[in-house]
């Protein structure tokens, strides 16, 4: 799951598949919606990546995950301290508000800040591995890297993944009566 | 009653996933969920999160439902777009407040604009003004929801509640 703008291009970037799913709306949702995943694929690991100010504008999602606890569930937030998509202006963890520290508070069973490549290494296996939630704040220079973008048509988003997930059963209806 | 019996329809229907603000109109009905092992309800802090939680849930091939009070509606506007872009099923009940017999005016804007603000976004809405036709109405809406991908509304009348007053709803 990736949440709207920079951190859509960065995960599309990095490789656009089919178990992607990048919005391009729906501001603040983008940690809830890796909830949903969690809660419906217990046996899956499930990885949001979403901007400081999408989950700052969401930032509620961080009390409820952290009441669910979903073992297989890590929000990753980088964070720019910027608004990336709409002139650069600083968000509040410009002024010192500590996303990580928010996690821990709500009840993240892991958070943590990254500040060096070195710590990396050590992020992909809590993203991997780590019983969750997880959390990391991974603080980014503000630079604007070429954009790369990801399809944009919600329906085909959203069907390429659940074919991807669920294979045939995503087209079948699933009727009790 | 008509929480036991809309209970008995998301069961039916297959409901995994109960997102909820918590609302007096829907105290039974959230406890029925509770209590269903087939089901996990999760409280939420706005009903914007219900959006979320659905859309993941869908993604992840499991049908939800949401449960709000009519001020919550209010809450969601921007977010029904991703339901409308996506085309994400969407199974919504809505306890009306702000009609008839409610004794908060501060309730009745949102309460008068909610069928309004769910129609603009692109959500059916049904409103079942008596008790005995709530569960019709979510039997349809469940059904519409997943089969034909549509956002549906189900908005439960006060009358149907029937709280009028702080002390009432304290009794509760």
């Amino acid at each position: 799951m990736a949440g709207l703008g920079s951190t859509a291009w960065d995960i599309t970037a990095a490789g656009d598949c089919d178990l992607s799913f990048p919005t391009w709306g729906a501001m603040g949702q983008a940690a809830m919606i890796g909830l949903g995943l969690a809660a419906a694929q217990p046996q899956r690991r499930v990885l949001v990546v979403t901007g400081d100010g999408e989950m700052l504008m969401g930032m509620g999602a961080l009390a409820t995950i952290g009441v669910q606890r979903p073992a297989n569930l890590t929000v990753v937030v980088i964070d720019n301290e910027r608004y990336g998509e709409t002139g650069m202006q600083p968000t509040h963890t410009a002024h010192g508000v500590d996303l990580a520290a928010v996690a821990r508070a709500c009840g993240f069973r892991n958070s943590k800040e990254v500040r060096k490549q070195s710590e990396i290494a050590s992020l992909a296996e809590m993203i991997h591995v780590s019983h969750g939630p997880n959390f990391a704040a991974i603080k980014v220079s503000d630079e604007k890297p070429p954009l790369v973008l990801p399809p944009h048509d919600g329906v085909l988003l959203k069907e390429r993944f659940r074919r991807a997930l669920l294979g045939s059963s995503a087209d079948v209806l699933a009727e009790k009566r | 009653m008509w929480p036991d019996e809309v209970h008995r329809e998301l069961a039916a229907g297959g409901v995994r996933l109960v997102g909820y603000v918590p609302d007096a109109g829907h105290k039974r009905l959230i406890e029925l969920c509770q209590a269903d092992p087939a089901m996990r309800a999760i409280a939420l802090t706005t009903e914007e999160e219900g959006i979320g939680l659905a859309a993941g849930a869908w993604l992840g091939g499991a049908r939800s439902v949401l449960l709000m009070q009519s001020s919550g509606v209010g809450n969601l506007v921007n977010v029904l777009g991703m339901v409308k872009v996506c085309r994400f099923p969407l199974l919504m009940i809505v306890t009306m407040r702000g009609e008839p017999g409610e004794f908060n005016p501060w309730q009745v804007p949102m309460g008068e604009a909610a069928a309004r603000v769910l129609e603009t976004m692109g959500v059916a809405v049904r409103q079942a003004g008596e008790a005995q036709t709530v569960a019709a109405h979510v039997r349809a809406a469940l059904r519409i929801a997943y089969q034909a991908q549509g956002a549906e509304a189900v908005l439960i009348a006060q009358q149907v509640i029937g709280i009028k007053s702080f002390q009432e709803q304290s009794n509760q």
